[in-house]
């Protein structure tokens, strides 16, 4: 389902907030994004209207950004995405952000459906990429970037 | 980093509590987990933000509580919901949504929580006091509890509140701990006035929560403020444009009587400078219009107009005595809403437009009668997430201009 890894890819190493493999497209914001009042469970469409990200989709991607923001309803809203496959298939956050686990965590709890979140060092990823979240043998994150070739 | 139980939370875990306490104590642990808590304390309260309808997700996690017969350990009250449940026929919805959000607010009651359905708990019966371990949900609430108040908590999220209810723990980490309490960035405050507006509360919140990102900000200078109505504006604000849970503001917070003991006798990381230029800036980007443009309606309240609120807001009403028929929402709390009836205060002012909404907020659910216009509003946090949420144009202002501009029937600010 995935194409094999470049040769030049180096592979990054995280922590789990919440474990779990992913592939996708890589959604990179500088800015960070509210999952409440920010995008719409329904469509995964970007809806904040003062994020750079307005109009985009987060469904399927990997979305990156440097951590999560605003009101505590996020928990539910990215909950309700996981449910619908409106979500992000795996988030990647600089700093740990405990209300989008939350959501993470109960969406798996109720529907045994799974999207990693992990805390890592994002830099040089840009959107568009294609990237693949595995567990490494002792357990940490590994984040394998594939660049078109 | 190990999480350690202690027997009580085992017992939970395995189910010798019922079923749902060791479903919430599961996801307490994964969630313990996930943050790195090395295990997990006694809390005396719990607000519970997850009664407002965000799709079928929150209603299962509910229900599944309620079929295992659980019941909160603790004192809980609940934040708003996406019903006004005093005032039947206010909120419009399809009837394939207000089935399950109706639900949601009751199947939140059967597990014992309070119906208080708003978002200033401070504000009612259940206030915590300094020092107190809470689990709260609702971010105006949260910093308001911790920066104000002095008791602790953290950004808890939908689902973890009602578990850590539900078990009456929380995870010792973060903000229940004192020495995560200490500031990290200082705001220093190049204002001058004697009778600061509302509006500069929303200004300073607005910057300290863009720019702290997750480090706690001490704000010296800040005009002392009339009453803590102001410093709900500024930490609702805050929690809006950033990540704030707690802000310090020297000689005016209770763990920031000077600069030393906000910063915990270190130094900051970082000073910024906020003039008034710098204020205005960040109110200007919450309006969408400029002055004299037609007015819909004005929505106040958010987070939920306490009394005192409401005894600065009545005068202004007979005074200017709207009478063009534009709606003036005020978002309250049940009991605060209560009391006023009882007071006899709300006589005669549906006349001036006014329409009270308890238990839920103008711009989480179907409220307004128009969309299309533009909807005044004081509150910073109405102002910024009201166009995504549904749709509308916004105009910043103070409660005195929103009340004129009702009046007006357009947009109308600044002095007299």
């Amino acid at each position: 389902m995935t194409q094999p890894v470049a040769k030049d890819a180096a592979d990054r190493l995280g922590t789990f907030q919440l474990a779990g493999e992913a592939d996708g497209p890589a959604l990179v914001f500088s800015q960070p994004l509210s999952f409440w009042g920010g995008i719409d469970a329904e469509t995964g469409e970007i809806i904040d209207h003062s994020h750079p990200g307005l109009g985009q989709n987060v469904a399927g991607r990997i979305l990156v950004m440097p951590s999560g923001r605003g009101s505590s309803s996020s928990s539910s809203v990215l909950a309700e995405a996981i449910r619908r496959g409106t979500a992000p298939a795996g988030i990647l956050l600089e700093r740990p952000d405990p209300i989008l686990a939350v959501g993470a965590i109960v969406a798996e709890f109720l529907y045994g459906k799974s999207m990693p979140l992990v805390v890592c060092d994002s830099g040089g990823i840009v959107s568009g990429d294609r990237l693949a979240i595995r567990t490494g043998t002792d357990g940490q994150a590994v984040i394998r970037a594939k660049t078109e070739s | 980093m190990t999480l350690e139980l202690m027997a009580r939370d085992r017992s939970m875990l395995d189910g010798e509590q019922g079923p749902s306490a060791a479903a919430a104590m599961k996801i307490l642990v994964a969630f313990s987990n996930a943050i790195g808590a090395c295990g997990l304390l006694d809390i005396s309260g719990a607000h519970i933000d997850g009664c407002l309808y965000h799709g079928k997700a929150g209603l299962d996690f509910v229900e599944r509580l309620v079929e295992g017969g659980g019941r909160v350990q603790v004192p809980t009250t609940l934040n708003v919901g996406s019903f006004d449940l005093i005032h039947p026929g206010m909120v419009k919805m399809p009837a394939a949504e207000e089935v399950p959000a109706r639900r949601l607010m009751k199947a939140h009651l059967e597990l014992g929580c309070q119906a208080t359905f708003t978002c200033a708990p401070y504000q009612t019966r259940f206030r915590p006091e300094f020092g107190q371990q809470i689990a709260w949900g609702e971010s105006n609430a949260i910093v308001f509890a911790n920066s104000v108040i002095g008791a602790r908590t953290n950004r808890y999220g939908d689902f973890i509140d009602l578990c850590c209810a539900m078990t009456g723990r929380a995870p010792a980490w973060g903000l229940h701990l004192s020495e995560n309490r200490r500031g990290r960035i200082l705001f220093e405050l190049d204002i001058v006035e004697a009778e600061p507006s509302d509006s500069l509360f929303v200004g300073v919140g607005l910057i300290v929560g863009q720019v702290s990102g997750d480090r706690i900000p001490v704000i010296a200078g800040l005009p002392r403020p009339r009453d803590e109505d102001q410093l709900k504006a500024l930490g609702a604000a805050a929690a809006t444009t950033g990540a704030v849970a707690l802000f310090h503001a020297v000689g005016i917070t209770p763990e920031a009587n000077m600069l030393d003991e906000a910063f915990h006798g270190h130094a900051p990381d970082e000073t910024i400078r906020i003039t008034r230029a710098d204020i205005d800036h960040a109110l200007s980007r919450l309006s969408g219009v400029a002055d004299g443009a037609p007015l819909a309606a004005v929505s106040l309240g958010t987070p939920h107009f306490s009394h005192e609120e409401w005894t600065r807001l009545l005068p202004m009403l007979r005074e200017a005595a709207p009478g063009k028929g534009i709606p003036i929402y005020v978002n309250t709390g049940r009991a605060t809403l209560t009391r006023l009836q009882e007071e006899g205060a709300l006589a005669g002012m549906e006349a001036f437009g006014l329409i009270p909404v308890a238990d839920t907020c103008t711009y989480v659910t179907s409220i307004l009668e128009r969309l299309d216009g533009v909807v005044m509003t004081n509150s910073g946090k109405w102002a910024h997430y009201a166009p995504g949420n549904i749709g509308v144009t916004v105009a910043f202002a103070e409660m005195k201009d929103c009340i004129r501009s009702a009046a007006a029937g357009h947009v109308v600010r600044g002095a007299s």
